[in-house]
C-alpha cells in the first residue's frame, strides 16, 4: 500500500493541468495513473493545430500542447505511474485507490484526495443503430486517427464520415493528405457539429462535400465494407424513402459525439448528471462522494483543450485547499457552464459572394472581402487584425499551415508529428506532402527539431512536433 | 482414411467432435470460415431452454431436456459461462390464460421440472419491471442462460486436445460416394472417410443434396437482435418470453450471462444464406415488442446490434419440416444429417452431440480412448477475478497487468491466450469471442488497434494481414501501400 496526497486520474491535458495547479499550491505528494504508455492522452495523436490560442496564446498542435504540460510535470518533480490503470476509486478520509499494472499487480494507494481525468471516448457505431452488415472498415475516427498519426497505417483507400465533428472533420483532411479519396462527409443535422474553419481548411480546401441533412441508413459488405447508404432525413430527423444514394468506399468513419468515460466514477458512487453525462459537482468541482473531485472530459465535453486546462487547473487547485484545510460544507451543485454547441450551418454560394469564413481562431468570422481596381481591399466582417490580413491572403495568395507526420527509424515508435513551422502556399500542398511521405529520419527526435529544409521550396521548414526516444534495447 | 468427417465447426459440429474424440477414431472438423462458431451458433438468443416449447414426441423436445439438463454440469466440467436465471413466458391478456396452462402441460409431457403458473402479482415481485400489460406468466426455474461462443469454443478446444484435427478455411465443394465410404473435397484437399456428419447449418442442405436424391431446402430465417449497456443488465433477473400468438413467437428480453440486457429475435425467411444483415424495420419491431414485456426500453443504452440464421428446413421428405433431421439419409449409408438445427438447437447441444455419437458407434464400433481428457479449464478473466486472484496472476505473468480493452477489462494475458491455446484464435473477432475484447460499450474503439498489433505479432505477420473474421475483413492497407500513398 502507498499513502500519498493526491491521486490523479488520467494523465491528459486535464490530469496533467490538475498536478500542476496542485504543486503550484504546496501539494507535492502527487501521483497521476496514466493507462498508457506515456502522458499526453488523446492530444499525441491529435497532430493538427488549433490548440493553445487562450492558454499560451499561440496555435499549437496537439503534441506540442501536450509537451509543454509534460515538461512542466517533469520540472516539479511529480510522480505518475504509466501503463497503470486505475480499477477502483473510493471517497472518504483517505480515498482509495485500487490500481493495476504489469511490475506491481494490483496495488491500494491511500490518498486525501482523488481527481478524476479520465476524459471521454466516442460514440460506437452500435450507439448509433445503423442497420446492414458489421464489417471490417467502420472505425470511429478517433480509432482511424490512431491508426493514422500514432500507428503510421491506413485504414482505408475510400471514406465516408458519418457525423461533421471537429475529428471526423479533421480526419477527412487527414485521410486525403495521406492518399485517400474522402467521397462525402454527411450530418444528420442542419448543420456542422464542427468548427467553421475545420469545414473550410478540411473540407473545402480539397473539395470534401458536406451533405447536411443526411445520414447513413446502410452499411454494405459482409467482410470489408463495400459501401454505404446515405438517405436524406426530414425535420424530424427520419430517413426519407426515395432519397437513398449508393456510396461506394471501403471505409466509414464515425465522427458523432463524445460521451464522458465515468465506469470510475460510477463505481465510487458519484452522482451522475443526466444531461452532461458527468459528475455531478458543487462549486469547488468536488463530486458528491467525499475527497472525489472531477474535471476535464469526464465532467463534461469540452470543446477546446484550453478550456479542459482552465478548469482542470481550479480542480487541482480546490483538491490542494482540500488537502490542506479539510472539508468545507458541500453547498450546492453546480452544473459547469457549457457553452452551447455550435451550430455552423456556412451560407452557401460564399465564394460567389465574396464571402470567406476566417480561419485565424475557432470563433470563424464571415469576412466580406474583394480587391479592388485600384489593388486596394475592402475588408468587413473581421473582428481582428488576423481576419483582415488572412482575408487578404485568400484573395492574392492563400496560405496554410501543413500537419501530418514523418517516419521514424530506431525510434520508440514508428512516426513522428510534425507541422511546416509556417503557413505555406495553399497549391504547395501536395508538394509538401510528397517530400513528407518520402522523408524517413533517425531517432531521436525532439519538438522543435528541423527535419526538412526548404520544403516543396518555400524556404519554409518542417519541423517535429514531438519527443521521440530511440528505441531501448534490453 | 478418416472414420469420421464433421462438415461445419457450429455448435453441434464441435458438440459431436468432442463425443467423438472420446473413441478411438480418426476425426477431422472441416470448416468453410476462419474459425469455429462463425454461423448460427455465434448469433442467437444464447438461452438454454428448459424444454416446454417443442412438441412432444419431437426430437426437439427430446433432445432439449436433456441438452438442457446436461449443460450445467458441461459448464462446470468445459468452464464456460452459464447462469440458471429461469425463464418466465408472459402472456398479455387473461384470455389467452389457457395457453399458458396449455404450454405447462406441454413441458410437464416432455419432462420439464418445476413448471407453475405466476398471476401478476407474483410477477412483479419476481420482475418488477414487467410491463402494464402482463397478466398472467408460466415460470420455469430449469431456464438458463450460456455464453453461446464460450461454449462452442469449449466444446472444440476439448475435442482438439483429444486428438480431434480442425481444418479452417476448407469449404467443402463436392462428396462422392465411394464403393466404401465417401470422398469430401475441398478447394484444397480431398478427404476419404468411413463417415460423413453433415452439421452445416443454413448450408446442411447443399451438402445433403451432394450425396441424396431426397433433396433438401433449408430457408435461412433471420433473427434480429438488439445488445445493450451492462448499466442496464440488471433491468430483468430473468429471461423473459411472450406467449407466441399467430403473428409470431414474440420478442424475448433477458439478461446475457455476461450481464448485458439484449432483446429479439425477429423472425423472416430470407433467400441469402450470407443474410446476417440488419435492418430498420427489424431493429424497431424489437424494440417496439420488447416494451410489452418490460415497460420501459432503454434504447439509449444500446451498444450493438446482429442478426443471425436459423437453418430452417422448408422442404424434405415430404414436409417433415418442424424437427430437426438427424439420421443417416436413406440413399446414402454412413451419411449422418445433423440438419435443421434451429431453436432451441443451442440447448440441445450436448444432447445432439452424444446421439449423433451413438450412430457412429453403431456404424464403426471403435473402442473408448485411453487417456480422454474430459476437463478444460477457459482462459482466466481478469475482469471477474478478486484483487487476490488478480495480483497472483500478473505475478505469475505480467502481461495479465497490461489492461487492453478497458470496457471489458480484458489484459494482454488474456489475448495472449485465446492466441497460444489450442485451436488459438487467428482474427480478432476470435479474440473478441474469447476474451471479449472489443464487446463492451465502445465496441472496440480504444482496444482494436492493440489487438490488431498483438495479433500481428504473435503470427509474425504484418498488421495489414489481421482479418476481424473473414479472408476479405481486413483492417489496414499493406505497409508499401500506406507509405507511397
Amino acid at each position: 500500500m502507498k499513502t500519498v496526497d493526491l491521486v490523479v486520474v488520467g494523465g491528459g491535458p486535464a490530469g496533467m493541468a490538475v498536478a500542476i495547479a496542485a504543486c503550484e499550491k504546496g501539494i507535492s505528494d502527487i501521483l497521476i495513473l496514466e493507462r498508457d504508455k506515456e502522458l499526453g492522452g488523446i492530444l499525441n495523436q491529435c497532430i493538427h493545430n488549433g490548440f493553445g490560442l487562450h492558454t499560451f496564446k499561440e496555435e499549437l498542435t496537439g503534441p506540442e500542447y501536450a509537451v509543454r504540460y509534460i515538461d512542466k510535470v517533469h520540472e516539479k518533480k511529480i510522480k505518475s505511474l504509466l501503463n497503470t490503470i486505475a480499477v477502483d476509486v473510493q471517497g472518504g478520509a483517505p480515498c482509495i485507490v485500487t490500481a493495476m499494472n504489469k511490475e506491481q499487480g494490483m496495488f491500494t494507494i491511500h490518498a486525501k484526495a482523488v481527481v478524476l481525468a479520465m476524459g471521454c471516448r466516442e460514440r460506437p457505431r452500435g450507439a448509433m443503430n445503423i442497420p446492414g452488415f458489421r464489417p471490417a472498415g467502420i472505425y470511429s475516427a478517433g480509432t482511424a486517427q490512431r491508426y493514422v498519426n500514432i500507428e503510421g497505417r491506413m485504414p482505408g483507400r475510400e471514406v465516408v464520415v458519418l457525423g461533421s465533428g471537429d475529428i471526423g472533420l479533421i480526419m477527412a483532411r487527414r485521410m486525403t493528405l495521406q492518399g485517400a479519396k474522402v467521397k462525402l462527409v454527411a450530418e444528420i443535422m442542419p448543420y456542422s457539429g464542427g468548427l467553421k474553419r475545420n469545414i473550410v481548411q478540411c473540407l473545402d480546401d480539397y473539395g470534401i462535400p458536406l451533405k447536411l441533412s443526411h445520414t447513413v441508413t446502410r452499411i454494405h459488405g459482409k467482410d470489408r465494407v463495400e459501401g454505404v447508404t446515405v438517405s436524406r432525413v426530414d425535420e424530424r430527423l427520419v430517413p426519407i424513402p426515395g432519397t437513398e444514394e449508393f456510396v461506394k468506399c471501403d471505409t466509414l468513419l464515425l465522427s458523432c459525439g463524445l460521451i464522458p468515460e465515468n465506469e470510475l466514477s460510477r463505481g465510487a458512487g458519484t452522482e451522475i448528471d443526466d444531461v452532461t453525462q458527468g459528475p455531478v459537482v458543487n462549486a469547488r468541482l468536488e463530486t458528491t462522494v467525499q475527497g472525489i473531485f472531477a474535471c476535464g472530459n469526464v465532467l463534461h465535453v469540452h470543446d477546446l483543450v484550453d478550456n479542459v486546462s482552465k478548469e482542470a487547473q481550479k480542480a487541482g487547485s480546490f483538491a490542494a485547499d482540500y488537502i490542506m484545510h479539510g472539508e468545507e460544507d458541500w453547498g450546492e451543485a453546480l452544473r459547469p457552464k457549457i457553452p452551447e454547441k455550435t451550430k455552423c450551418a456556412l451560407p452557401e454560394g460564399r465564394d460567389e459572394k465574396g464571402q470567406m469564413i476566417c480561419i485565424g481562431c475557432p470563433v470563424g468570422c464571415l469576412i466580406t472581402a474583394q480587391k479592388n481596381e485600384d489593388g486596394s481591399f475592402s475588408i468587413t466582417g473581421n473582428s481582428c487584425k488576423k481576419g483582415e490580413a488572412y482575408a487578404r491572403n485568400e484573395l492574392t495568395a492563400p496560405m496554410r499551415a501543413v500537419t501530418s507526420m514523418i517516419r521514424v527509424n530506431g525510434g520508440t515508435g514508428t512516426v513522428i508529428p510534425v507541422k511546416t513551422a509556417s503557413e505555406i502556399p495553399k497549391g504547395k500542398i501536395d508538394a509538401c506532402m510528397e517530400e513528407i511521405k518520402a522523408a524517413v529520419i533517425d531517432a531521436p527526435v525532439k519538438v522543435g527539431d528541423i527535419l526538412i529544409e526548404n520544403v516543396a521550396g518555400t524556404s519554409v521548414a518542417v519541423i517535429a512536433t514531438g519527443n521521440m526516444n530511440k528505441e531501448s534495447y534490453e | 482414411m478418416y472414420d469420421v468427417i464433421i462438415i461445419g465447426a457450429g455448435v453441434s459440429g464441435c458438440a459431436i467432435a468432442r463425443e467423438l474424440s472420446r473413441l478411438e477414431l480418426k476425426t477431422a472438423v472441416l470448416e468453410k470460415a476462419l474459425d469455429v462458431c462463425e454461423g448460427t451458433s455465434k448469433a442467437n438468443s444464447g438461452i438454454v431452454h428448459a424444454g416446454y416449447d417443442a412438441k412432444p414426441g419431437t426430437l426437439k423436445a427430446r433432445l432439449n431436456v436433456e441438452g438442457s439438463r446436461k449443460m450445467e454440469a458441461l459448464s462446470k466440467e468445459l468452464d464456460f459461462p452459464y447462469k440458471k436465471n429461469g425463464s418466465i413466458v408472459l402472456c398479455f391478456d387473461e384470455k389467452d390464460k389457457d395457453k399458458l396452462y396449455e404450454l405447462k402441460r406441454r413441458g410437464e409431457s416432455n419432462g420439464v421440472d418445476g413448471l407453475s403458473i405466476l398471476d401478476r402479482q407474483e410477477l412483479l415481485r419476481m420482475e418488477p419491471a414487467i410491463g402494464d400489460g402482463a397478466a398472467a406468466a408460466l415460470y420455469a426455474p430449469a431456464g438458463a442462460i450460456v455464453c453461446p461462443f464460450g461454449l462452442t469454443i469449449a466444446l472444440a478446444e476439448n475435442a482438439a486436445i483429444n486428438g480431434t484435427e480442425f481444418v479452417f478455411g476448407a469449404k467443402v465443394s463436392d462428396i462422392q460416394k465411394q464403393s466404401y465410404g465417401y470422398l469430401v473435397r475441398t478447394e484444397k484437399q480431398s478427404y476419404e472417410t468411413k463417415v460423413v456428419i453433415n452439421a452445416a447449418g443454413v448450408y446442411a442442405d447443399e451438402i445433403h443434396n451432394m450425396v441424396s436424391e431426397n433433396k433438401m431446402k433449408i430457408t435461412p430465417r433471420r433473427g434480429e437482435y438488439l445488445l445493450y449497456d451492462k448499466n442496464v443488465g440488471n433491468v430483468v433477473k430473468h429471461t423473459l418470453f411472450q406467449l407466441p400468438t399467430a403473428l409470431g413467437k414474440g420478442i424475448l428480453v433477458t439478461p446475457t450471462v455476461h450481464g448485458n440486457l439484449m432483446t429479439g429475435p425477429t423472425a423472416q425467411d430470407i433467400l441469402d444464406k450470407e443474410g446476417t444483415d440488419t435492418s430498420g424495420e427489424g431493429l424497431d419491431h424489437v424494440t417496439k415488442e420488447a416494451s410489452r414485456s418490460i415497460g420501459v426500453v432503454p434504447e439509449k443504452q444500446v451498444i450493438t446490434s446482429f442478426a443471425g440464421l436459423r437453418a430452417h428446413i422448408t422442404a424434405y421428405d415430404a414436409g417433415r419440416t418442424d424437427d430437426f433431421v438427424i439420421g443417416q439419409a436413406a440413399d446414402a449409408p454412413g451419411f449422418i444429417d445433423v440438419a435443421g438445427i434451429e431453436s432451441p438447437g443451442l440447448s440441445c447441444a450436448p444432447a445432439i452431440g452424444e446421439y449423433v455419437a451413438d450412430m457412429v458407434k453403431d456404424l464403426l464400433r471403435p473402442s473408448q480412448k485411453a487417456g480422454f481428457i474430459s476437463t478444460r479449464k477457459g482462459i482466466p478473466s481478469m475482469a471477474l477475478s478478486s484483487d487476490e486472484e488478480r495480483h497472483r496472476l500478473i505475478k505469475e505473468n505480467p502481461a495479465y497487468g497490461n489492461v487492453v480493452c478497458r470496457c471489458e477489462m480484458v489484459t494482454e494475458g488474456e489475448i495472449l491466450d485465446a492466441i497460444r491455446r489450442p485451436l488459438g484464435a487467428r482474427t480478432t473477432d476470435g479474440i473478441k469471442r474469447r476474451t471479449r475484447a472489443g464487446m463492451g460499450r465502445c465496441q472496440s474503439g480504444f482496444c482494436n488497434p492493440k489487438v490488431v498489433e498483438i495479433l500481428a505479432r504473435e503470427l509474425q505477420t504484418d498488421v495489414s494481414k489481421i482479418r476481424k473474421s473473414g479472408e476479405d475483413a481486413w483492417y489496414l492497407l499493406p505497409p508499401k501501400e500506406g507509405e507511397d500513398l
